[in-house]
């Protein structure tokens, strides 16, 4: 009871706190700020899902800028590219027929055939989806650093795939991407145009908010639990009837399907998407912020993702952006690997408690 | 119950366990006892399916298990503590116990999401029934202290609590007296009474001989991964050879 009253609490708090941001912005004629607000939802939205492969499942990941690119450069590319030259094509009639094409003009005026922006993105949503699935069943076997290799090899593979591949703009990326019209009734439409920033940023912070929900809901149930419990001792989670093979894939799985709406919802608002955000530089850095939420801290991983992420897009760490990401993640690993929030809490007593925690590690270990 | 026929174990040229045979019957306590490095766990772990046989059928309830995944094994009712506690960090006594709940219980990933109402009974349940555990090993007091800071004898309790809310049929004991002293073990073995009197039938591994004398019905003895004699406590404190490995040969004595 308490559990759930504290997150409806939260929840509560954190809408407040998106209309308190926007009604500030308003009467300070700071409405620029939204943009990167936006933006830094999305990404967050890909943070608080490796938070929890991560922080509840104890898995890692250094590829899910690939499930983002997935997500991603493949919505761009089938809402970009026309399939107007095709349009003999018993495919793309077939296509048509079914309501998932959409005619538009291009910058020159010229009539093109694009795939609807909800058929592209469940299309790369799903496509995440089995390509985590097929990614996960091999490499979920592996422990630790293996499985940190395994994910980067996954991460690098998709970032050389969108550099080398025509189709996906190689180094230019995809530009000129449609707006995302969310219902078909109204004019709610993920895009990038000034007219519907706010609107964007409460489709942004909505959608965040609703993937918190989802989230926070699994971890207190119980599959949230079995996750749990194959962090704390994968062996004894077996031993309850746990399959933790099953239970790391289908989480993985999870994040991967977050990372990848994360991807489409975004690009739709950037209006493009470059090979950046597929590189590993990007993988360590949602790695990065996930560890100075303090891994098993949804709600850190929240506050920390979003402001961090917003920092960066503002420009506050200038060129120096990737490595002062870097160098977060190597000062949470030496001083607070239970996120930056905990040291805050409990100021000089993190050492003590760190070497009381460690000595527990040490009595449940192998013998 | 359970019927082990012609086990083998090989570690590379390490023979752990050499064909070991021996059945447990249907609402017994039954031990298994050895010196050190005689495969007791290693039996143990083939039994519950953390490590695979080298040769040597295992039957459960009539079904073969050997080669089973130790999560499908425990889901056919067979549940197991370990010698070296294994708890999961970050838990509370109660949802450690909870966790024991997870085949007993069905909510998947999307209900979970969801937080579907029908979730909630079966919720509400789990946490009844885990509370009824702990109240029963007499740690509810400890319910949501995180169960690895508990003192070590409670810490055996809550893993001995998770593994009954498995609901198993038959639960193995790695050793549930080590590292406890003469009042705990007592009420360790009181304990395993009162398990095997609620139908539950009992495989222990143990060191403490005070413990196996008085509560099993049945001992094998195993030693250098053979079984060396399997009879009544009694017929096995009488046993010569029994006795020359626990206390040695006399002519070994006398040296």
């Amino acid at each position: 009871m308490g559990v759930r009253g504290k997150k409806y609490t939260g929840l509560t708090v954190l809408a407040l706190l998106v209309v308190l941001v926007q009604a500030v912005t308003a009467l300070t004629g700071t409405q620029f700020y939204l943009t990167q607000l936006t933006m830094a939802a999305y990404y967050t939205l890909l943070v608080i899902g490796l938070a929890v492969v991560m922080g509840y499942a104890g898995q890692i990941s250094i590829g899910h800028a690939g499930f983002f690119a997935i997500g991603g450069y493949l919505s761009a590319a089938l809402t970009t590219h026309s399939l107007a030259g095709f349009s003999g094509h018993p495919l793309v009639q077939a296509l048509g027929r079914a309501g998932l094409l959409m005619a538009g003009q291009d910058l020159y005026g010229e009539e093109i055939l694009v795939v609807a922006p909800w058929a592209a993105a469940l299309f790369a949503v799903i496509t995440a989806a089995v390509v985590a699935l097929l990614l996960g069943v091999p490499v979920l076997k592996l422990k630790g650093h293996y499985l940190a290799m395994a994910t980067l090899g996954f991460g690098i593979i998709v970032f050389r795939v969108v550099l080398a591949s025509e189709y996906f703009g190689e180094a230019d990326g995809i530009s000129e991407v449609p707006a995302f019209t969310l219902l078909p009734w109204g004019p709610v439409q993920v895009s990038g145009d000034f007219g519907l920033r706010v609107q964007n940023y409460y489709i942004a912070w909505g959608i965040l908010i609703l993937g918190l929900w989802l989230l926070l809901n699994l971890i207190d149930s119980r599959v949230g639990r079995a996750l749990r419990a194959i962090h704390g001792s994968e062996e004894a989670a077996e031993a309850v009837g746990v399959d933790t093979a099953r239970f790391k894939l289908k989480v993985f799985v999870l994040s991967a399907v977050y990372a990848a709406l994360a991807g489409v919802f975004l690009t739709h608002y950037n209006g493009g998407i470059g090979p950046s955000e597929a590189s590993v530089m990007k993988s360590v850095r949602y790695v990065a912020l996930v560890a100075v939420g303090g891994m098993a801290n949804i709600w850190g991983t929240l506050i920390m993702g979003a402001g961090l992420t917003f920092l960066s897009l503002r420009g506050v760490f200038g060129s120096y952006d990737d490595a002062v990401f870097g160098l977060i993640l190597i000062l949470v690993m030496l001083f607070a690997p239970d996120g930056i929030l905990s040291l805050k809490l409990r100021g000089f007593s993190v050492l003590p408690g760190r070497r009381v925690r460690n000595l527990h590690e040490g009595e449940g270990g192998d013998a | 119950m359970l019927d082990l026929q012609g086990v083998h174990k090989n570690f590379g040229g390490l023979q752990a366990v050499r064909d070991v045979s021996f059945s447990v019957p249907r609402g017994a306590i039954k031990a298994v006892i050895g010196p050190n490095g005689a495969g007791k766990t290693t039996l143990f772990n083939l039994i519950a399916g953390n490590l695979s046989l080298t040769s040597g059928r295992i039957r459960f309830n009539g079904q073969e298990i050997q080669g089973l995944k130790p999560h499908r094994i425990a889901a056919l009712g067979m549940s197991r503590t370990f010698q070296n506690i294994k708890l999961f960090h970050g838990m509370t006594a109660l949802e450690t116990v909870m966790v024991g709940c997870h085949v007993q219980s069905r909510a998947g990933f999307l209900a979970g999401m969801l937080h579907l109402p029908r979730t909630w009974t079966e919720e509400r349940e789990i946490r009844e029934r885990a509370m009824e555990l702990l109240e029963l090993l007499e740690i509810a007091d400890y319910a949501q202290v995180e169960a690895t800071s508990l003192a070590f004898g409670q810490q055996r309790a809550v893993e001995m609590a998770r593994a009954l809310a498995t609901n198993p049929r038959l639960l193995l004991l790695d050793e549930p007296a080590a590292g406890l002293n003469i009042y705990e073990t007592a009420e360790v073995a009181r304990l395993i009474s009162r398990i095997r009197d609620m139908g539950i039938t009992v495989l222990l591994v143990e060191h403490d001989m005070s413990l196996v004398m008085d509560i099993s019905d049945e001992i094998v003895v195993l030693c250098f991964g053979e079984k060396i004699a399997e009879d009544t406590p009694a017929a096995i404190q009488q046993n010569p050879e029994v006795i020359r490995i626990y206390l040695g040969d006399e002519e070994e004595a006398l040296l």
